[in-house]
């Protein structure tokens, strides 16, 4: 607690702003990538503080924002199936799939059980040799060490019943995408500390250099924040792009090399699509060939064949009408959380924001999550 | 079940009490003023965290109730449910708990029932208490005359019995385990009442209110609502114990929105807050109460927020169960 306190010290923090605000020449456009950060900004008040000097555009970092609805939807037809208990975390359940969520599906009698980690979904499968526990693998580097842990533990106690729901995504390649795709304003980044934690920020230095942006990896506390937007504003102004690392206390360069080791031995590097910005290439994971007893997409593939029919025909539907979104991604037609997630408007510019798209009866996955921005917005950014 | 009932639950509340012979009703002699009469539903899992159980959550529950409503507790009923295959010594534990909290609180069990249902039809055992007080003059005056200026004081440290079931239930291991805040709030509010004596008999308090489901923030919406004012509370001034932030930060929870069990909101005139947190602070149930906000003219939200910063933003209740985050 004493670290929260400490960067939270507001007296510090005016600080900061201040010179920032006295260093920016012109408007900077910086990117968080996680949405942890996003939250972090809105609820700490500094995305008003710096509103004029610097423009913050919300990265697509929220693992459940970006799951693919048809995931979502294949998660909750397991769900259903007699015998079959799927275990997920608890943001997951409220975000819709093509038509409806977990919890929708819970209360139709579905068996879903939050878990906190993957390794109480390996006890549950123990415990209950009748009964087959799919584990919904979501999330960035930072989640996909502990599932991969649990299929490493499966494996060991030579568990049949336990199969993994691989829908993990990795954060540098969407950075990539992002910066390819075209009107992307983003001057600079704050990368996600928790995923440099796991990852390092080697990797980054490459990005850094093609694309002659800043990253400054950042924590989640307003200090660590303003102290990540004042390293990128200072080399924009100087003219620099590098690497540094603003959240020391936590992340070291080369990562946590066990982790690592452990993610690479369970799964291999694979293009994945991701909800709003289409597929990724390199974006996620799937397991590795010698894992594939533990693939709920091999194991149950005619319920997954089934679910891909219904979405593909949903997608045709979505195809014809004047979303703006990239085909499949919305469930509603006034829903623009593809473009949120893309960095291309904010939430409050979507007219459903607000009226007819509340945490309560969201129309988009960021709606519904603690990461999500259209959430934050909403939470944070209302007129008091 | 006759031995049971009679083994094993009279018993434990048998002292000069009606339930010694089990009669259908219990006679209860006439009392002059007012009565207060509550009851609420237990269902908590696990039966036992650290700090309770419960027995004394079901007693303090219906109690605290009461004594929000200036009410004295007197009598209360025990109606327990409970499923088939729940070891004997975990009821008796219970059972000795509510008696126990109901002497603390002095008041009398004086009827119950008790059902048995087949295995995996009720979690381990669910409980039901009502609860008769006296009302003692002059009882507060109610939310709907909460006026702009008015303060706002809670009791203690907020948050602390949802976090601490939360990481009972889900094992998260945390080390200490996070203890409930489960206790009696007779005696803070005994602490007012002998403040408003300082005061002349003017009665100050013009509403309490245990923070139970939803937490503050539920609290303060229901206020706001009543009294059409926006209710304003500043981060900074919120009492929290570390190991609750740390558990709700780890969660993505936030304190405010978390059950207690045995810390209030209390709101009092205009001025009156500091005398009003002062008397509170004799009792030890409340020796960390503090002025958290006040009463503001009507904005477009209800309940808002300062942060840190100085940005005022709006206070929402939480909707749903609290869903943890996972990154």
């Amino acid at each position: 607690m004493k670290h929260l306190d400490e960067f939270r010290d507001p007296k510090l923090a005016r600080r900061l702003v201040d010179e920032i605000r006295r260093t920016v020449s012109q408007p900077r456009v910086l990117m968080e990538v996680c949405g942890g950060q996003t939250h972090s900004l809105l609820r700490h008040g500094i995305a008003t503080e710096l509103n004029e000097v610097v423009e913050l555009i919300h990265g697509p970092g929220c693992p459940v924002c970006v799951t693919p609805a048809e995931a979502i939807d294949f998660a909750q037809q397991l769900a259903l199936e007699p015998n079959v208990v799927l275990a997920s975390f608890g943001d997951m359940l409220r975000v819709p799939g093509t038509s409806r969520s977990l919890l929708d599906v819970r209360s139709r009698g579905g068996h879903v059980k939050i878990v906190y980690s993957p390794l109480d979904a390996v006890d549950l499968a123990r415990h209950h040799p009748d009964q087959h526990v799919v584990v919904f693998a979501v999330g960035f580097e930072t989640t996909a060490p502990t599932t991969a842990l649990a299929v490493l533990q499966a494996a060991t106690l030579g568990l049949k019943n336990f199969s993994l729901l691989v829908a993990h995504v990795r954060v540098l390649p969407a950075m990539e995408a992002l910066m390819q795709s075209p009107g992307c304003r983003v001057e600079g980044f704050l990368a996600a500390g928790h995923v440099c934690t796991v990852t390092g920020f080697d990797e980054y230095e490459s990005f850094v250099q093609r694309h002659k942006t800043p990253v400054a990896v950042t924590g989640f506390e307003p200090l660590d924040l303003l102290n990540g937007i004042r390293e990128c504003v200072n080399q924009l102004e100087a003219n620099q792009c590098e690497v540094t690392n603003r959240y020391a206390r936590s992340v070291r360069q080369e990562g946590n090399a066990s982790a690592q080791e452990i993610v690479s031995q369970v799964y291999e590097i694979a293009d994945t699509p991701w909800r709003g910005l289409g597929v990724i290439l390199k974006g996620g994971y799937r397991l590795h060939g010698e894992f594939e007893a533990f693939d709920a997409a091999l194991r149950f593939e005619t319920i997954l064949r089934r679910v891909d029919d219904r979405s593909n025909m949903l997608t045709v539907d979505e195809q014809g009408s004047q979303t703006g979104c990239p085909a499949g991604v919305c469930p509603s037609d006034d829903c623009r959380s593809g473009e949120v997630l893309r960095g291309l408007i904010k939430p409050v510019e979507c007219a459903a924001f607000g009226t007819r798209c509340t945490p309560d009866s969201p129309l988009g996955a960021p709606m519904v999550s603690a990461e999500g921005a259209c959430a934050a917005y909403f939470k944070y950014q209302r007129t008091i | 079940m006759r031995e049971l009932i009679e083994g094993t639950i009279l018993p434990r509340f048998g002292h000069d009490s009606e339930l010694r012979a089990p009669p259908d009703a219990a006679v209860l002699p006439q009392v002059t003023g007012n009565l207060a009469f509550t009851t609420d539903s237990f269902v908590v899992s696990p039966l036992f965290f650290p700090g309770g159980d419960i027995g004394r959550l079901a007693v303090f529950g219906t109690v605290n109730d009461l004594a929000v409503a200036g009410a004295l507790p007197l009598w209360i009923s025990l109606s327990l449910i409970i499923e088939e295959g729940l070891p004997i010594p975990v009821l008796e534990h219970i059972l000795e708990s509510a008696a126990a909290a109901a002497q603390e609180a002095g008041a009398q069990i004086v009827a119950g029932d008790t059902k048995v249902v087949p295995a995996e039809t009720a979690d381990g055992l669910f409980v039901t208490t009502s609860g008769i007080g006296r009302v003692l003059p002059p009882p507060p005056l109610g939310p709907e005359t909460l006026h702009v200026g008015d303060e706002l004081i809670v009791s203690g440290p907020i948050g602390r019995h949802g976090i601490a079931i939360l990481v009972a239930r889900e094992q998260l291991g945390l080390n200490p385990p996070p203890e409930t805040d489960c206790a009696c709030l007779l005696d803070p509010v005994q602490q007012l009442r002998d403040a408003e004596l300082l005061f002349g008999g003017r009665c100050v308090v013009r509403a309490m209110r245990d923070a139970t489901r939803g937490g503050v923030t539920a609290v303060l919406h229901e206020w706001a609502q009543a009294c059409g004012q926006t209710l304003s509370v500043r981060e900074s001034d919120i009492p929290t114990t570390p190991d609750i932030r740390g558990a709700a930060e780890l969660l993505g929870l936030d304190p405010l929105q978390i059950a207690c069990e045995g810390t209030m909101l209390v709101a009092v005139k205009s001025g009156t807050g500091k005398a009003a947190v002062r008397a509170l602070r004799n009792s030890s149930t409340s020796r960390d109460a503090a002025i958290i906000g006040e009463v503001k003219k009507r904005g477009l939200a209800p309940v808002s927020i300062q942060r840190a910063l100085g940005t005022e933003q709006p206070l929402d209740e939480l909707s749903g169960a609290m869903l943890p985050r996972i990154c």
